[in-house]
C-alpha cells in the first residue's frame, strides 16, 4: 500500500456544505429540516457555547485577565478561535498593500465572535450604482430579501425599535434594553446635533422565543458565548438543531482543499485534509456550497483548477477574488467629566451597545459616497487586561477626589483614581460602507503553500480617496459628539497622514465581494440565488456573492440570502434540476 | 521568531549584566509549577502554550524584589483593600512578559536603568535603598510633565509600570471588590436606577419606557 492515499468518504451525501457560520450553519438548518441528507466540513473543533465556556468567568481565572492571545485575538475569554494570523496557515501581499484576514476555524466560524449586531440592507443598498454612479446594483433588491429577513428575524429572534427609516428596514423586533447612563448623554447629543441615537438591533433574546433557547441575563458577555443560547451563534442556533433533525453529519477538522467536478463540468463534491488523522478525504454529494469566508470560498474556488476550468472554477469571468471589500473603521473616546466618582450599580446590560446611530445623511452633499453607522461603548464593564492603563494621561487632566491633577504618581492618592475615574470613559466607532473595486482582490500566491499544501491567498488592497475622506467626516462627528455630551476626547485624534485613523483593510472583518452575484456572466461569479453561473450544482453563501457591503454588518444578510438559495436548491432538486 | 530561543537569549544577557552590577553570581532557580488546570475554556494548542510559559522563568530574584516594592509603591495597602502585592501583581508582571514578549526589554531594561540610577545617587540598587532614598527617585521619574528629560527613559518605565501594577491589581479578585464592579452576573437589567438617573438630572423618555423590555417585579 502506497504511504500517500485519498480514502472516499462511505456515505453519499445530496449537499456538501463547506463552513459552519452564518452562511453554511444556515444553509444546513434549512435543508436538514427540507429532509434533505447534508454533510457539513468545518476546518476547525467542534465548538458548544454551553460546554466550552468562557461566560461569567473573572478577570483573573485568565492569566493574562482576558488580553489577547496567539490562538484567540480577541482575547483570552472571546468564544472565537484564532484570529488575523493563524500558525501554518499564512497568506500574502502584493506590492506592498495591506489586507488583515481574519480566520475563526471552528463550529460556527465567526458568528462566534461578532458583536450580534443585526441590521437588515435597505432599499438603496442593493442599488448603489443607480445613485452615485459607482460599483454596480445587485440583481435583486430589498423587496426580493425582505421576506427572509422576517424569516431569519423569527427563527432567530433580534430587538430593536420600530422606526420606519427609508433606509434602515425595521426587523420584527423584540423589546430593546434601555440605555445606560453614558447612552443617555449619547442621545441627548445626538437629539441637539440632528444624529439620530436609537435603540440597537442586536441578535439577543431579551424574550424567550422558543424551548431550546433561553433568555438574555444581561451579562454583557456575548462575544464569550452563551451557555443558554440567549444570542445568536450559528452552533447554537442552526447547527444543533439542524444535527437534531438526524440528516447532517458533520466533520469536523476538515480543511477543504478543492471542489472536485467531473468530465461534464459538474461538481461532485469535495477533498480535504482531516486535520486530527491527517489523511486525505474525498466526499461526495450532487450539490456542493460554499460558506468557508468570503476569501476562502474565493481561494478553494481558485485552487480548483482543470482542464474544463484552467482559471479555476466558476471563474470564466475571472471575477472571482475581485470587488474584495471590508467595512471602514475609524474609532474615537473620552471621558465625560461629570461621571467620575460614580455610584456603583450592575451595569452590564446585554452584550454590546444599547443604542447606535443609523446613516444620516445625504451623501449629495458631502465628498464621500457612501454612509456609516456609529457604535457606542463606555460604563463600568467588568475589567480586564488594560483596565487603568494611561492613568498619567487622565490624571494630568483632571483632578482626583481630592481636588489635586497628579499627571502619574502613586501611593493610595493614585489607587483612589483609578477608583474615581472608573466608569467615567466611553468610545464610539464609524463603520462605513467602501466602495467595491476590481483592483481590490484576492488571488493565488504562485510560490507559498500553507501547512496542509494548499496554495494561499495573496492580497491586493488600497483604500480610495472616498474611504479616507468618510473617515476624516467620522472623526469630525465624534469630536461633536463628545464636546456636545460635555466630554474630552481622551484618544482617537488623528491626521490627514494617518488617513484619519482609517483602519487597514481586514479589520473590521466585514470582507465580502469576492464571488459577487449578477446577472450577466461575463462580471459576476453567481446568479441572483448564489448559484454559480459556470457550474449549476455549485452555490457560495457567505459573504462573497455581495455586490456592495451597504453601512451594515452583512451577517444578518448573510444569513438571508442562504435561506433564500436554500430554498431554490430545495425546489431545483425537486425539479431535478441539479 | 523561535520564542524560545529569544528567551534564552535575553536570559543568558541579562545574567551576565547582573552579575556585574550586584558583584554576584546568582542563578535563577527553574521554577518547576504544578500545571494548572483552567476554568476556561482552553483548546490543546493554548493549554500547551500556557504550560510552556509557567514553565518558564523571566525575572531574576533582585528583579522579583524590586518589582514588588516598586508595586507596592504603586498600589499600597490601603483602608480600603490590600497592596498590590497582597493581590500577586509580581506573580501577573512575571507571566504577561512571558506572554507578551514586547514588555520584556522595557521592564527588564528599566529595572537596571533603576539600579544604575541609584548606584550612582546612594551607591547601592534600588532595593538596597532606604524608603526614602527609594522615594527621591520615584518623585523624580512619576510624574511625566514634571520630570526632567534626562529622565525620561525611567519616566517611560516608571509609566508602564504603573500601567502593568494597575491592571494587575484591578483584574484580581481585591482589586475588583475594591473597585467596586457588580456585574458578573445573571440578572435583569432595567435601566440606570432612579436616584442615580436623579442625580444627573437625566429620565428616559416616555417612548423609551413604552418600547423596552418590561420585567415582572
Amino acid at each position: 500500500m502506497p504511504d500517500f492515499q485519498i480514502k472516499k468518504t462511505p456515505k453519499d451525501y445530496d449537499v456538501c456544505i463547506v463552513g459552519s457560520g452564518a452562511g453554511g450553519g444556515m444553509a444546513a438548518y434549512v435543508l436538514a429540516h427540507a429532509g434533505i441528507k447534508v454533510v457539513l466540513l468545518e476546518a476547525g473543533p467542534l465548538y458548544d457555547p454551553a460546554k466550552n465556556v468562557t461566560q461569567l468567568k473573572w478577570p483573573w481565572e485568565s492569566p493574562r485577565r482576558g488580553a489577547s492571545s496567539p490562538y484567540r485575538h480577541f482575547g483570552d475569554f472571546d468564544a472565537a478561535y484564532g484570529g488575523w494570523e493563524l500558525e501554518g496557515e499564512p497568506y500574502t501581499h502584493k506590492n506592498g498593500t495591506k489586507f488583515d484576514w481574519f480566520r475563526s476555524r471552528m463550529l460556527g466560524g465567526r458568528t462566534n465572535h461578532w458583536g450580534r449586531i443585526s441590521l437588515r440592507f435597505g432599499p438603496k443598498d442593493f442599488k448603489r450604482r443607480s445613485i452615485d454612479g459607482l460599483g454596480d446594483d445587485w440583481p435583486i433588491g430589498y423587496d426580493d430579501v425582505a421576506p427572509y429577513y422576517d424569516k431569519v428575524d423569527k427563527l432567530i429572534g433580534v430587538f430593536g425599535s420600530k422606526e420606519n427609516l427609508p433606509n434602515d428596514p425595521d426587523s420584527i423586533f423584540l423589546p430593546p434594553p434601555k440605555p445606560r447612563l453614558h447612552e443617555l448623554y449619547i442621545k441627548e447629543a445626538g437629539t441637539k446635533l440632528n444624529i439620530p441615537v436609537i435603540p440597537s438591533r442586536l441578535s439577543i433574546l431579551t424574550k424567550p422565543i422558543n424551548n431550546e433557547r433561553g433568555a438574555c441575563f444581561y451579562c454583557s458577555q456575548c462575544n464569550r458565548g452563551c451557555t443558554v443560547y440567549g444570542d445568536f451563534s450559528s452552533s447554537s442556533v442552526l447547527v444543533n438543531p439542524a444535527l437534531k433533525t438526524g440528516n447532517v453529519d458533520v466533520i469536523p477538522n476538515a480543511m477543504a482543499r478543492e471542489v472536485i467536478t467531473d468530465s461534464a463540468g459538474k461538481a461532485t463534491g469535495i477533498s480535504f485534509v482531516n486535520k486530527d488523522d491527517k489523511q486525505e478525504y474525498t466526499v461526495n454529494a450532487k450539490v456542493v456550497i460554499l460558506a468557508a469566508s468570503a476569501c476562502e470560498s474565493a481561494r478553494l474556488l481558485l485552487n480548483s483548477k482543470s482542464s474544463l476550468f484552467p482559471n479555476g472554477l466558476a471563474n470564466s469571468s475571472g471575477v472571482v477574488g475581485k470587488y474584495l471589500h471590508d467595512s471602514t473603521g475609524a474609532d474615537m473616546g473620552g471621558i465625560l467629566p461629570h461621571l467620575v466618582g460614580r455610584k456603583r450599580y450592575n451595569e452590564d446590560g446585554v452584550g454590546g451597545m444599547h443604542v447606535y446611530s443609523p446613516w444620516w445623511l445625504d451623501n449629495k452633499k458631502l465628498d464621500f459616497p457612501r454612509g456609516y453607522h456609529i457604535e457606542y461603548y463606555g460604563g463600568m464593564g467588568m475589567p480586564g487586561y488594560g483596565f487603568g492603563f494611561g492613568m498619567h494621561g487622565t490624571n494630568s487632566r483632571f483632578a482626583g477626589r481630592d481636588g489635586q491633577k497628579r499627571g502619574g504618581g502613586y501611593g493610595a492618592a493614585l489607587k483612589d483614581d483609578y477608583r474615581y475615574f472608573y466608569g467615567a470613559t466611553f468610545g464610539m466607532s464609524g463603520r462605513g460602507e467602501a466602495v467595491a473595486r476590481e483592483d481590490n482582490y484576492c488571488e493565488i500566491d504562485p510560490n507559498v503553500v500553507d501547512k496542509f499544501g494548499i496554495p494561499v491567498l495573496r492580497f491586493h488592497y488600497n483604500w480610495s480617496d472616498f474611504e479616507i475622506k468618510q473617515a476624516r467626516h467620522m472623526k469630525e462627528t465624534f469630536a461633536e459628539i463628545i464636546e456636545t455630551m460635555g466630554g474630552v476626547v481622551t484618544w482617537g485624534k488623528s491626521t490627514a497622514e494617518e488617513n484619519y485613523g482609517l483602519a487597514a483593510p481586514g479589520r473590521i472583518i466585514h470582507e465580502v465581494g469576492t464571488t459577487r452575484m449578477g446577472n450577466d456572466n461575463r462580471k459576476s461569479v453567481v446568479n441572483k440565488f448564489n448559484q454559480a453561473h459556470d457550474v449549476k450544482n455549485l452555490f457560495v453563501v457567505d459573504g462573497g456573492p455581495f455586490v456592495s457591503q451597504a453601512d451594515k454588518n452583512p451577517t444578518w444578510t448573510i444569513l438571508a440570502l442562504s435561506m433564500r438559495a436554500s430554498e431554490y436548491i430545495i425546489d431545483e432538486l425537486k425539479k431535478q434540476n441539479l | 521568531m523561535d520564542r524560545r530561543k529569544y528567551l534564552k537569549t535575553l536570559a543568558v544577557g541579562s545574567l551576565g549584566a547582573t552579575a556585574l552590577l550586584n558583584q554576584s553570581c546568582e542563578t535563577p532557580k527553574e521554577k518547576t509549577p504544578e500545571l494548572p488546570t483552567f476554568t476556561l475554556d482552553r483548546t490543546p494548542d493554548e493549554l500547551k502554550r500556557e504550560h510552556q510559559l509557567l514553565s518558564e522563568t523571566f525575572f531574576d530574584e533582585h528583579e522579583m524584589k524590586t518589582i514588588r516594592l516598586l508595586a507596592d509603591i504603586i498600589i499600597p495597602k490601603d483602608e480600603t483593600s490590600g497592596s498590590a502585592s497582597d493581590a500577586k501583581v509580581p506573580e501577573f508582571i512575571e507571566f504577561i512578559v512571558k506572554d507578551m514578549p514586547q514588555h520584556q526589554i522595557p521592564m527588564r531594561g528599566g529595572l537596571k536603568w533603576l539600579d544604575l540610577q541609584c548606584m550612582k545617587r546612594f551607591n547601592a540598587d534600588f532595593a538596597s535603598c532606604t524608603a526614602a532614598q527609594q522615594i527621591e527617585i520615584i518623585d523624580e521619574i512619576a510624574y511625566p510633565e514634571k520630570a526632567k528629560p534626562e529622565l525620561a527613559q525611567g519616566v517611560a518605565f516608571f509609566n508602564r509600570m504603573r500601567d502593568l501594577t494597575a491592571c494587575g491589581f484591578f483584574t484580581s479578585e481585591i482589586g475588583i471588590k475594591d473597585l467596586g464592579y457588580m456585574g458578573n452576573q445573571p440578572n435583569q437589567w432595567d435601566g440606570v436606577p432612579q436616584d442615580v438617573l436623579d442625580q444627573y438630572g437625566m429620565k428616559y423618555d416616555e417612548r423609551t419606557l413604552a418600547e423596552s423590555v418590561k420585567f415582572e417585579s
